[in-house]
């Protein structure tokens, strides 16, 4: 296409979309409300996927080592133990840094178990490539000589993977619902505006415009309509995502957590609402004026 | 420039609202199509737009021969042909010049060249004035010498007319029929579908009269009524 004939079509449905007003309205506002919707949703779901994630990222085998163990023989065993399959990283913690942690949590009462009195055992920590792979490299990792023993938060954990997946499961279907919800409510006000000009369209077709003549300021128009409808989308969702991060941001990092910084999340976020209004508005006014372009 | 053979026109639900079509019409010829409500008038002008398809026979307009014809060439066939309503079908959310002027914009003519030639036509219909003024803004005379405006501004080898003086008072009919005649009398052919016994009566040009779906009289300077 000729640059001067798209500017022709740019300025047509910019022209026409102003033209058509308490229709154009309300397309635009039916975009708002869906994007109002799919864009909470979205910051919302992502945020709540990460933390799971992250929780689950929490979950690590403990393996205890039998206490007696000499330095060379433990020495062995981390090796044995980075062997296993799934195996990302292994840290060794000493008895007294073990000790350490608890007295610096629970109070100086736990130094009475300093030195030699000193119950607990060497620990190596393990985590593993895929949080869900613990519990095998924990059951693993038990049947190694010098280990006591290899826990994984048992049935605590399980639960969690549990949860987490249903989580993530019930999050990627509802945004895909929401999504569909869109299309439909969308492209339906799209197709009620162009239901009212297939008159309009049907003189183009008689003053031999071809159908992709035709079909490009309705396209134009349905991006337009999209655009415009996911401003407000925007601004609702970027203040309002900023206001959360600033209070509820604090107390999810005090427990190790944490939501998506506002930016770069919500510069993407933004570029999304504005990307699905544009395709989903492009996509329904083609869509409903196939019918009129027949010849 | 026009040639219909053995044209049938059969609708879905039985009708059959044409047949046995022959004719031809020459380059710069002026053609009444007159006939009672129902006779086929319409139909015939529809099939010469391509808005209908013939059920047998064949239409050929130049060189697009519809039986032949890609759908992808019926827009460019469509720009031999300038057409006029009844209802004059202008788009209510362009102004004037718009509306005449996206004719030209549908054909990618440049930019540089639609003014002139716009402005040139409103001239000839007598619009220049009225530029900017919207259909709805406008009286129905002025919205058919606007939608005529629209139907020759690229200067096509043929204007069809369907009933362009139907809802027009006598004297703003003959405006339209005069201007008509202006656009025939610069090499345009013009066939118009018409009930308006008056002007065919004054205006004496070939009459095609069409009843019950058949041609029934192909007459050179015809009148209205049938003089056998």
């Amino acid at each position: 296409m000729k640059p001067n004939v798209m500017k022709r079509h740019l300025k047509d449905s910019w022209k026409s979309l102003r033209r058509n007003g308490w229709m154009s309205v309300a397309a635009v506002s039916a975009v708002t409300v869906t994007l109002l919707l799919v864009g909470i949703f979205m910051a919302l779901l992502m945020n709540v996927s990460r933390i799971s994630t992250q929780v689950e990222n929490d979950v690590r085998v403990r393996v205890y080592v039998d206490r007696g163990t000499k330095k060379s023989q433990e020495a062995k065993l981390e090796k044995q133990i980075k062997a296993l399959p799934n195996v990302k990283t292994v840290k060794y913690r000493s008895a007294k840094t073990e000790l350490d942690t608890i007295v610096g949590s629970y109070g100086s009462q736990w130094k009475m178990f300093s030195g030699d009195k000193n119950p607990l055992n060497n620990v190596f920590l393990v985590d593993t490539k895929n949080p869900k792979a613990t519990i095998k490299v924990a059951k693993q990792a038990q049947k190694l000589k010098h280990v006591s023993e290899a826990s994984y938060g048992g049935s605590t954990a399980k639960k969690l993977f549990k949860t987490v997946d249903t989580i993530q499961r019930w999050g990627v279907g509802f945004t895909i619902l929401l999504l569909f919800v869109a299309v439909f409510l969308i492209s339906n006000t799209i197709r009620i505006t162009i239901l009212s000009r297939a008159d309009e369209i049907g003189v183009m077709r008689l003053v031999g415009a071809t159908n992709s003549y035709i079909r490009w300021p309705f396209l134009l128009e349905g991006a337009w309509t999209g655009l415009l409808g996911s401003l407000i989308p925007m601004l609702v969702v970027d203040i309002g995502y900023s206001l959360v991060y600033a209070n509820a941001g604090l107390t999810t990092a005090a427990n190790g957590y944490s939501l998506f910084p506002t930016m770069p999340f919500l510069f993407w976020l933004d570029v999304a609402l504005a990307a699905i209004g544009i395709i989903i508005g492009a996509l329904g006014s083609v869509v409903s004026m196939r019918r009129f372009l027949k010849i | 420039m026009i040639q219909m053979k053995n044209v049938m026109m059969k609708y879905d639900n039985g009708v059959v609202a044409m047949k046995d079509l022959n004719l031809t019409v020459d380059p710069g010829e002026f053609v009444y199509v007159i006939g009672p409500s129902g006779a086929g008038k319409s139909t015939f002008i529809k099939m010469l737009y391509h808005e209908l398809t013939p059920s047998e026979g064949d239409i050929v307009i130049n060189n697009y021969d519809f039986k032949t014809m890609k759908p992808s060439e019926v827009p460019y066939m469509r720009r031999l042909i300038g057409i006029v309503f009844q209802d004059f079908k202008l788009l209510p959310r362009l102004t004037v010049y718009e509306n005449v002027a996206y004719a030209m914009q549908v054909i990618e003519t440049p930019d540089k060249d639609i003014r002139p030639r716009v402005l040139e036509v409103l001239k000839l219909v007598g619009l220049e004035q009225k530029l900017r003024r919207f259909p709805s803004e406008l009286s129905g005379g002025e919205q058919q010498r606007v939608s005529i405006a629209r139907a020759i501004v690229n200067k096509p080898q043929v204007v069809i007319a369907d009933e362009p003086t139907g809802n027009l008072d006598p004297e703003t009919a003959e405006g339209i029929m005069e201007i008509l005649e202006k656009v025939h009398a610069n090499g345009t052919t013009v066939i118009m579908a018409t009930h308006n016994q008056q002007m065919v009566d004054e205006h004496k040009h070939r009459v095609l009269e069409i009843a019950g779906g058949r041609l029934v009289r192909d007459e050179k300077e015809g009148s209205y009524d049938s003089e056998a």
